[in-house]
């Protein structure tokens, strides 16, 4: 007897489908450059995080990336933080995001869970950049959310976003991931 | 000697007629140059002390384009070695950091000590009929220094030791390790390294961080959006406090040496601002080590520093307290490589907030670094065009408006310090840079600080 195909499954299956149309929606916004609309897709208390990566001995991999709230990382903030950067890109005076990168968010590899904490929603990203005449930039990696359900969908709780490159190879991280 | 035989003092570094050729920047052979005559000479920035506390411990180096690894052996000595094996050449340590008593090659299986010792060898019965002498043939090693927990090291036995090689800097540099109080406290390098690269010469970054008040307009975003932690004004930790006294903002060089910094004085003795009033630890703490501060050092308390270059390729910025190299990956990108330090002993809220500060203000994905690698990059493109590279970069601000010993005799030595705005410091760099680049391997006298004492810059000493 197969327990999956009753309610529960199609549960699962109607979250995930919620859960990647809320991505299409938010890729569509930066991508649209509209920032400030997509701030409000942040959790108040969101914990933005991106640790550099270590290259250690096999079974050493504790060390392997930096911790968040100790260590150095290239992101380890909140919503204040991110209000800031988004700030900074509308002064159109942020030399480096002006003129603004066109970007190109790509998500996939998508797996949901519920819990009693929430939603935890892992990926795979695919951030490409093109920036003003010959800049590129493609960002790949993975990332592993923590949604909560609100009023016409989710907010993002915790984002912890995993890039894997040792030596950063962009002269810049002034893109949302 | 007269100037006309010389490639760089009077030829491509014109300082005195504030001219500097674009060549310097990408040129493949001035790069060479910079290689053999520069990299090789001076005393590069390999690591903290705290980065590796116990025996055993390594982290990995850069110095110039080649990866060094930086240990504490089980001996508690740091050493500082070219990480290539003697046999072939195959990185002996691919890891970042770790503990190990041993390097194995992954090529051969040759094996070194963390002393540095060729301590294995395969078959060195059957296939070299004990005939390898492996004393001779142990990991290349470089000359160490530290100081105040800062480790330094050096490929040329002819260069002077480290604290010769300070020179008069020494003042500036010793301001740099000391701890918020004042006194020669303990610092400790947070976990990780900053390591990115960018498309530009690695030397638009170090005389930015030299000495180059004048870029302000550069961060005008970052301003606009208030960046300190005190949230009250600006981008720095002190803008609210300078913004309220009256002090000379100085850029600092000394004639013959390229070590160059920026810092402020203050007129007046005055009493701690309040910066982290929401913060009720973090303000304590502040008040009490300005305090201390003030008592250790008197009127010399008087003195902040911002930040500065060692010569060549080493920038340091005071408060987000950050050490770190711009490393030449050819002449047209640069790999910077930044710690983050804190005083070992500050309560944990006051490591909390100065590590968000940091990583928020500094490289790629700092508010304020942003903008200036988006400036260096396409200032870089500007060095390599045909037609653009008939045209000199414009260095002669405040050409001949130096103050020397100025404004307080125990700024230091023969010192430079000019109020705000000039390129006195960019011009002492490309000086010494010079110097360094006209001395051919093998002969003497890349750096004569005494020689250049006399003149107003060494061009026109010589
Ligand atoms: S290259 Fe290291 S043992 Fe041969
Ligand atoms: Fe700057």
């Amino acid at each position: 007897m197969d327990s999956h195909r009753d309610t529960p499954e199609l549960e699962r299956l109607l979250l995930r489908h919620a859960v990647e149309r809320f991505y299409a929606m938010e890729a569509e916004l930066l991508d649209a450059r509209q920032f400030e609309a997509w701030l409000d897709l942040l959790d108040e208390d969101i914990h933005y995080w991106m640790p550099l990566t270590r290259n250690k001995a096999f079974g050493e991999w504790e060390g392997e990336l930096t911790e968040a709230g100790k260590d150095l990382n290239w992101f380890d903030e909140g919503k204040f933080e991110l209000e800031q950067r988004v700030k900074q890109i509308m002064t159109g005076l942020h030399w480096a995001e002006e003129p603004v990168s066109r970007t190109s968010h790509l998500i996939s590899n998508l797996q949901v869970e519920e819990d009693g904490d929430g939603i935890a929603a892992r990926c795979r990203f695919l951030l490409y950049r093109s920036r003003n005449e010959t800049e590129t930039d493609t960002f790949v990696g993975k990332r592993h959310d923590r949604l909560k359900r609100a009023p016409g969908g989710f907010r993002i709780a915790e984002r912890r976003i995993f890039l894997d490159q040792n030596v950063l190879l962009a002269k810049n991280l002034t893109v949302f991931f | 000697m007269a100037g006309g035989d010389r490639k760089y003092l009077g030829g491509l570094v014109r300082t005195s007629e504030g001219r500097i050729s674009r060549e310097v920047f990408s040129s493949r052979s001035v790069y060479e140059d910079e290689l053999e005559r520069l990299f090789a000479r001076c005393w590069l920035f390999v690591g903290h002390a705290s980065q590796v506390p116990e025996p055993g411990d390594f982290v990995l180096g850069r110095m110039g384009e080649e990866s060094v690894i930086f240990n504490r052996d089980r001996n508690g000595k740091l050493h500082v070695f070219l990480n290539t094996c003697r046999h072939r050449g195959m990185r002996v340590c691919r890891y970042d950091q770790g503990n190990s008593r041993k390097f194995t090659c992954p090529y051969h299986a040759w094996v070194y000590s963390d002393e540095g010792g060729l301590i294995a060898v395969p078959k060195l019965e059957s296939g070299y009929h004990n005939e390898l002498d492996t004393a001779e043939w142990g990991l290349i090693e470089a000359r160490v220094a530290e100081y105040h927990g800062y480790v330094f090291a050096c490929w040329d036995e002819e260069t002077p030791g480290f604290e010769d090689y300070l020179g008069d800097f020494r003042f500036y540099f010793d301001d740099y390790c000391r701890t918020f109080d004042g006194g020669f406290g303990e610092w400790e390098a947070f976990g990780g390294t900053f390591k990115w690269r960018m498309p530009c010469n690695w030397k638009f970054a170090a005389e930015n961080f030299g000495g180059d008040y004048y870029h302000n307009p550069s961060h005008a975003s970052v301003d606009a959006v208030i960046l300190s932690p005190a949230g009250v004004e600006g981008r720095h930790t002190y803008d609210a406090v300078t913004r309220a006294r009256e002090l000379h903002r100085l850029n600092i060089c000394f004639p013959g040496i390229g070590h160059t910094a920026r810092g402020e004085y203050f007129k007046e003795d005055y009493e701690y601002m309040p910066t982290y009033q929401e913060m009720p630890v973090v303000e304590d703490y502040f008040r009490e080590c300005y305090a201390k501060r003030r008592e250790r050092l008197g009127e010399k308390a008087r003195f902040f520093g911002h930040g500065g270059t060692i010569f060549p390729n080493v920038s340091y910025s005071n408060g987000v307290q950050s050490m770190g190299t711009w490393n030449p990956v050819g002449p047209h990108e640069t790999e910077a490589w930044r710690i983050f330090l804190v005083p070992k002993d500050a309560p944990d809220e006051v490591k909390n907030v100065l590590r968000h500060y940091v990583i928020r203000y500094q490289g790629p994905s700092g508010l304020t670094e942003q903008d200036d690698m988006e400036n260096w990059g396409y200032a870089h493109e500007g060095a390599r065009g045909t037609i653009a590279r008939r045209f000199d970069y414009h260095y002669g601000m405040g050409q001949g408006h130096e103050k020397r010993g100025w404004p307080a005799e125990w700024l230091g030595g023969d010192i430079y310090a000019t109020e705000d705005v000039s390129e006195q410091n960019q011009r002492a760099f490309f000086d010494c840079w010079a110097r360094y680049l006209d001395t051919p391997p093998g002969a003497q006298g890349a750096r004569k600080p005494s020689a250049q004492r006399a003149g107003k810059n060494a061009e026109a000493a010589e």
